[in-house]
């Protein structure tokens, strides 16, 4: 017996201290109120991630700004429940901030977001909400938690796929869900239902731009901001056979199966469009390659995290999701020595080490690791003549 | 419910309510000749006649200003550009490092953007600024000294400056100094003057008044350059059409605030010291920071650091007890920062973090005495167990 989404109103009748994180945005608003809405004592926390925040929101960028933090206590001024801010920005910086930098810094990809749900909100404010008699937390997230009759816990996807967030919280264990609440995961609402909502809750940030961009990169430039922490260094743009083709400042600046923003002087031979193959800080060096050659048959991944805290036995099918937004692949995966390995069922692009893979039984989140190596595909030999 | 932050804003007095409301329907700007004016500017110039009588004051010295902020900023931005325009060498700045932001801010201003070269002075374990630190700044240069700035008492931990004895160096130098004696009103002895002060800043809703209306206290000869330009109502140092009803209620307060002022000690620092004693009990590693000597702190201030504590989970923990108090430092975007006043009096930054601000008013009761003693210990004993995250 199952009943989602069963945090978000008072379980067993009973009214649980819920600390909302409200990042000053729309759904973490509305989230709060219906946190509220459903008879829970609720209070509101804006957290100051950054240092020296901006006074203003650019475009429709960040949610560290002073701004940011008004639009968060106005919104909770209007649900009627106490606000405080609490600075972060300490915690941030090391594990979120330093952490992205150094996995760029190593060739890989990180996603900032996973990490800053897995080490700040549903690790330092969780535990500092505990410790201070709150039962749980709660976010604007996209998921649902559903909690069985024996007490054990799954994460599943949304109930709206397309707004779906559970790839970032996959990192949660079981302790950090039991106190996890998601109260936007388990209606299926549009984006536009939820500023409907939070339009007629009264809630001024109804109309504010979402936020896709990485919060401590103000302006957006990933990569100005990047070349700023690790310099520049001129290196070389070689293709598989090792033959300079071009040069760049910095290989941190690339993405595998990057297209774009190459600038290699002359065409392929074969005249058709190159990719980021290979990213090698080591040697400064970035491999490029037709688009067949990023074709990726397995990887091997790290620090796996189980939502039910037990690492399946042997080797079973799921699906596999392994970017924020990307689709669902079908895999074969299984546990190797504390590393997880994964075998794609059809070959997939575009896997970048550093990133999450993901694993999925149906809507269920079953568990996550970071990205590290990847199988390619045998190719003809043509290509590596 | 137990409000304990009267250093942040005390509840107005009803008679100061009263006198308000009788000039709010009341039409008539005090710089207009008709008879509607001439009630109005009545009504300006006896409430300066009495708050000047409170402060111990001459009327004329008496500057209305938008509130504390605002005559702290004329004081130190006016007097600076005033004497360094007489004297280009005069540039130097004396400032304690325990100042209200409306000064340390202003201060920090000047030299960003005027050249000011600033000297902060040093300060004792209990935040005071000595005479003869004074003196030693002063003596260094004294013809380089633009002003000295050192508040009467300080808004965080309740430490009663020796203003008069600072006045006196000053004045042997020529050198004006400014006293933000906000939170000194009502409960030292503040005679304008007796001080020997230059210029002096209040406000009236620390006293029981209304918000958005203070006085500088300025000496006649003192002529900093205005902030606000415009029709030069107050002795064209200071424009802007005069506040009548919050003038009067200003005065109706200032005028109890210093009549009531000893009973006020007396009753209102028996129960600070019953507080005091309740925290040391409840939590024996309490720090009770400031001046432990009653003669030289505010009455109804009690300061505490909680070691292992964050202020904020203090806070967060008391204020849902019902119990309002305040962790005394600056906020950026809402952010605590370590109070600079305890940092200034050598505090290391986590007893700076971990610091409550308990502060007694005129409506304080044995009851809010009470309900801090009961929730204390274990709102510290929580709070310590959230860490110094």
């Amino acid at each position: 017996m199952t009943f989602p989404g069963a945090p978000t109103g008072p379980r067993d009748g009973s009214r649980l201290r819920v600390l909302a994180a409200m990042s000053g945005g729309v759904d973490s608003a509305v989230a709060a109120a219906r946190a509220a809405e459903a008879g829970h004592d609720v209070t509101g926390v804006h957290l100051a991630l950054s240092a020296n925040p901006q006074s203003f929101r650019t475009g429709a960028r960040g949610c560290c700004t002073i701004e940011d933090s008004r639009d968060a206590r106005r919104a909770a001024d209007v649900i009627g429940i106490p606000f405080y801010v609490w600075d972060l920005a300490e915690r941030f910086r090391e594990d979120v901030v330093e952490d992205f930098v150094s996995e760029y810094a190593a060739g890989r990809t990180p996603n900032p977001c996973l990490r800053c749900n897995e080490k700040i909100k549903f690790a330092a404010l969780l535990d500092k909400a505990l410790a201070l008699g709150f039962d749980a937390v709660c976010t604007g997230h996209y998921a649902t938690v559903v909690t069985h009759g024996d007490g054990r816990r799954e994460l599943h996807r949304a109930s709206d796929a397309a707004k779906d967030q559970s790839y970032v919280l996959g990192v949660l264990d079981d302790r950090q869900l039991a106190h996890a609440m998601f109260p936007l995961g388990d209606t299926l609402t549009t984006k536009d239902e939820i500023r409907a909502e939070a339009e007629r809750r009264g809630l001024a940030v109804a109309r504010k731009p979402d936020s896709h961009d990485i919060c401590f990169i103000a302006d957006g430039d990933t990569q100005g901001f990047l070349a700023k922490r690790l310099g520049t260094a001129e290196g070389a743009i070689v293709d598989e056979d090792g033959t300079r083709v071009g040069s760049h400042e910095g290989a941190y600046g690339f993405t595998i199966g990057q297209r774009k923003g190459l600038r290699i002087g002359t065409p392929a031979p074969d005249g058709k469009p190159r990719y980021v193959l290979d990213i090698s800080p080591v040697d400064n060096t970035v491999t490029v390659g037709p688009a067949e050659a990023l074709d990726v048959t397995g990887l091997t991944a790290i620090r796996p995290r189980w939502c039910g805290d037990v690492p399946p036995a042997g080797e079973a099918a799921y699906t596999a999701q392994l970017r924020a937004h990307g689709e669902d692949v079908p895999v074969r995966a299984e546990v190797v020595d504390g590393e997880l390995r994964v075998r794609f069922a059809q070959p997939v692009r575009g896997v970048a080490p550093g990133q999450a893979v993901v694993l999925y039984d149906g809507t269920q989140v079953v568990g996550s690791a970071t990205i590290a190596t990847t199988e390619r595909r045998e190719r003809p030999a043509a290509a590596h003549a | 419910m137990a409000y304990l932050d009267h250093a942040a804003t005390t509840p107005m007095l009803p008679e100061a309510v009263q006198a308000m409301s009788a000039q709010l329907s009341l039409a008539g700007n005090a710089s207009s000749l008709h008879a509607s004016g001439r009630r109005a500017r009545r009504t300006v110039e006896e409430s300066r006649e009495a708050l000047a009588a409170a402060l111990g004051g001459r009327p004329s010295e008496v500057v209305f200003t938008s509130g504390g902020t605002e005559a702290d900023n004329l004081a130190v931005k006016g007097l600076y550009w005033a004497r360094r325009d007489a004297d280009p060498a005069r540039a130097r700045v004396l400032a304690s490092p325990v100042e209200h932001h409306a000064v340390l801010d202003a201060v920090h201003w000047l030299a960003d953007h005027e050249g000011a070269r600033v000297e902060w002075l040093p300060v004792d374990g209990c935040g005071r600024v000595r005479p003869e630190a004074l003196r030693e700044a002063i003596e260094r240069d004294p013809h380089d000294v633009a002003l000295a700035t050192v508040m009467w008492a300080n808004n965080e931990v309740g430490t009663i400056m020796p203003v008069a004895e600072l006045a006196a160096v000053a004045r042997e130098f020529d050198v004006p100094l400014h006293s933000d004696a906000v939170q000194a009103f009502g409960q030292a002895d503040v005679d304008f003057a007796a001080s020997g002060l230059d210029a002096m800043t209040v406000s009236a809703h620390k006293v029981g008044g209304p918000y958005g209306i203070g006085a500088l206290l300025l000496r006649r000869e003192c002529a900093p350059v205005p902030l606000l330009h415009g029709g030069g109502q107050e002795r064209d140092v200071r424009s802007g059409t005069l506040d009548v009803p919050a003038i009067a209620a200003f005065a109706t307060a200032g005028t109890l605030a210093a009549r009531r002022r000893t009973e006020f000690v007396r009753e209102v620092g028996a129960l600070r010291d019953q507080l005091v004693d309740a925290v040391r009990e409840a939590v024996p590693d309490a720090v009770l920071n400031g001046d432990p000597d009653p003669a030289g702190r505010l009455a109804a201030n009690a300061h505490f650091s909680f070691p292992g504590c964050e202020g904020d989970s203090l806070l967060l923990l008391l204020d849902a007890q019902g119990i309002e108090c305040s962790t005394g430092s600056a906020c950026t975007a809402g952010v605590a920062q370590p109070s600079h006043v305890l940092l200034a009096m050598g505090a290391d930054s986590d007893r700076a973090r971990g610091s409550l601000r308990f502060s007694l008013g005129h409506t304080s009761t044995a009851g809010d005495v009470a309900e801090v003693a009961k929730a204390i210990g274990p709102v510290v004993e929580r709070a310590r167990s959230a860490g110094l995250l």
